[in-house]
């Protein structure tokens, strides 16, 4: 194309018939349908507005249960991967293994065992507030023995007092699971607590938190085997015992443990890792709510809706435009891909949106649940996307009327 | 350059807005077109300007038959050969005099660039080199159908359609109007324009008058 600026007319141009229409680049399409946008903000804000609900909502529900994941996530890394139990099986027949009392010593003397805990069960005595509460009602208490460093082992603290002390090996004294605690109804140690256990009143010198490795020893009580030995005449077989391994080598450890506990029967002992469960729950728990997303995704289709409906409008108030775009030489094609354009970039901005405000949402929730902010990565991209997706269904409609609007009948406005 | 054979448009509902027209429009011919309100006038130059097709009969524009033409053809024609100028401007409002102008010949392939420079010298070529960031709202109706003329001018169309472009304009600024299209028109493009008014209509060699659908006279000076 010549440029008109030359002040002598230029020869005149002969009828290039050959000439097709332009393909429009991406560009120049991109810009006509902004522009359309620009000329009406309020009402294309108004009409994004649906898609920016639905896709927030989302984002939020996503969000949400990604930080609660991560916290839990964040809870299990904190007690430590490195937990291992080991517990007598059951035979074939069904009957219960015994772990010999070797095992305790051989399972310490292990290579990568940092720390370990034996716990062993005193079976029949019950934990009553008082000698006139009939003994079969136990509230679901067991009693064990334990060593001192029960609470180091597996990673808990106290609520309340401390655990069994050097003390404790030789005066009744008794420390409760927090479960066995509220079954009791005792909150606090102040003062002079006593349990009746077995025949003997005991000292309750502490009250333990949630063992969240191993939620079964909640409902326990714990006494030093040197007591449970002398009053109970517990055998010292252990009916667990918690280790410790070295972070690097926990699967090794793992595998060597039974046949070092009990090397007669490796196959009686059960060797378990507590955090491979937690870990499942965790995972269990970011699967956020398929109702919630539901939700979501009715809001997104009235979203949808709205904006089909506006593009609807928008090509009847525009036919003037329509018609001139056709005489300037715009074919069908270039009309209805400029409005399904149009259509789209508009739900993909109300669900950028949309993410901002679901992203927001989890911020706000993860700032009050003091949980770590988790968006997944997935859902940056699967909100824009949706939405592109979404607006260019929506406009399929409005911008198929443009293109069948008659050029001439649009010019007469 | 513009040839009808015995063409008939009629519309849904039975109106029939052509009936039966023939007629020869040469290269360079400078043609007004006059009659009463439905007359068919501007459906004829709709014809002529591949926006519509006849019902029947034979059109040639350009050289390209428009009854068998595709739809992609008759707007690559559009595109480059036709240039409209009509009665209500349809400019954008909100864009400035040189992006409506540059906005013409969107569907030319023209790079945006060469899109824009030749739009500022349609401009100036028209009068109006000293408005190019103005919007139609801040135009006179004078000024805004020049604006119209430099859109249809820029991308050196071989032929000019031009729908009542002085109706909407007092008679100064009308008759400055038709002279800028002759004279446009004279470096090398056919014009066809409808008008009302005689005056404006004795301006042009050749006059066809229309009434009812049909042809009642076509005279040269």
């Amino acid at each position: 194309m010549t440029s008109l600026a030359a002040p002598s007319p230029a020869p005149p141009p002969r009828a290039r018939s050959g000439l097709q229409p332009a393909r429009l680049p991406p560009r120049e399409l991109f810009g006509a349908a902004l522009q359309g946008l620009r000329t009406r903000r309020l009402r294309a804000a108004l009409s994004a507005l649906g898609i920016a609900i639905g896709i927030g909502a989302m984002v939020a529900v996503v969000g949400v249960s990604a930080s609660s994941q991560a916290q839990l996530l964040a809870e299990i890394d904190a007690l430590g991967t490195n937990l291992l139990t080991v517990t007598p099986g059951t035979t074939f027949s069904g009957n219960n293994e015994i772990l010999p009392s070797s095992s305790v010593p051989m399972v310490a003397g292990m290579h990568n065992v940092d720390s370990d805990v034996a716990v062993y069960q005193v079976s029949g005595a019950t934990v009553l507030r008082t000698p006139y509460v009939p003994a079969q009602e136990t509230g679901g208490i067991g009693v064990d023995a334990a060593g001192g460093n029960l609470p180091q082992v597996l990673g808990v603290s106290l609520a309340a007092g401390h655990f069994l002390d050097a003390v404790s090996a030789r005066y009744p004294e008794v420390v409760l699971g927090a479960q066995a605690a509220s079954v009791l109804q005792i909150e606090t140690i102040g003062g002079h607590v006593e349990v009746y256990l077995g025949n003997t009143w005991f000292n309750v010198v502490g009250i333990l938190k949630p063992v969240l490795l191993d939620s079964s020893l909640d409902s326990n009580a714990f006494i030093s085997l040197p007591v449970a030995e002398r009053l109970f005449h517990v055998q010292p077989n252990p009916s667990e015992i918690y280790l410790r391994a070295n972070v690097n080598h926990v699967p090794a450890v793992a595998g060597l443990v039974a046949p070092t506990a009990d090397p007669q029967n490796a196959s009686g002992v059960d060797v378990s890792r507590p955090s491979d469960a937690l870990e499942a729950r965790a995972a269990a728990k970011g699967q956020f709510t398929t109702l919630l997303l539901g939700l979501g995704a009715v809001a997104l289709l009235v979203g949808a809706i709205g904006i089909a409906n506006i593009m609807v409008i928008s090509v009847l108030e525009r036919r003037g435009e329509i018609g001139l775009r056709r005489a300037l030489g715009a074919t069908r094609r270039h009309v209805s891909l400029q409005f399904l354009t149009e259509s789209a970039l508009l739900a993909a901005l109300g669900s950028l949106v949309g993410l901002g405000l679901g992203a927001g949402a989890t911020e706000i929730y993860s700032i009050a649940q003091k949980e770590p902010f988790v968006v997944p990565l997935y859902a940056l991209v699967a909100a824009p996307a949706s939405g592109l997706i979404i607006g260019a269904l929506a406009g399929l409609y409005p911008a198929g009327k443009a293109a069948r609007l008659s050029p001439t009948e649009a010019l007469r406005v | 350059m513009l040839a009808l054979e015995t063409v008939v448009k009629e519309y849904p509902g039975g109106v029939a807005a052509l009936r039966g027209v023939s007629v020869d429009i040469g290269d360079r011919d400078q043609v007004a077109v006059v009659g009463p309100s439905g007359s068919g006038k501007t459906t004829l130059l709709t014809i002529l300007g591949t926006l519509e097709r006849p019902s029947s009969g034979e059109v040639r524009v350009a050289g390209v038959d428009v009854g068998s033409a595709s739809d992609r053809r008759l707007a690559g024609l559009r595109a480059h050969e036709i240039g409209f100028v009509f009665q209500s401007f349809h400019l954008q409002e909100w864009m400035t005099a040189v992006d409506n102008v540059a906005t013409g010949m969107l569907y030319t392939g023209a790079r945006s660039r060469d899109r824009r420079e030749a739009a500022r010298a349609a401009l100036e070529r028209v009068g109006l080199g000293h408005r190019l960031d103005h919007r139609p709202g801040q135009l006179s109706g004078g000024e805004r159908q020049r604006v119209a003329i430099a859109r249809a001018l820029a991308k050196r169309p071989v032929i000019m359609l031009a729908d009542e472009p002085t109706g909407n304009l007092d008679s100064k600024s009308g008759a400055e109007v038709v002279a800028l299209l002759h004279d446009l028109a004279s470096d090398g493009a056919t014009l066809v324009l409808i008008t009302h008014d005689p005056g404006i209509a004795a301006t042009f060699e050749r006059r066809i008058q229309m009434r009812d659908g049909e042809i009642v006279s076509d005279e040269r000076r």
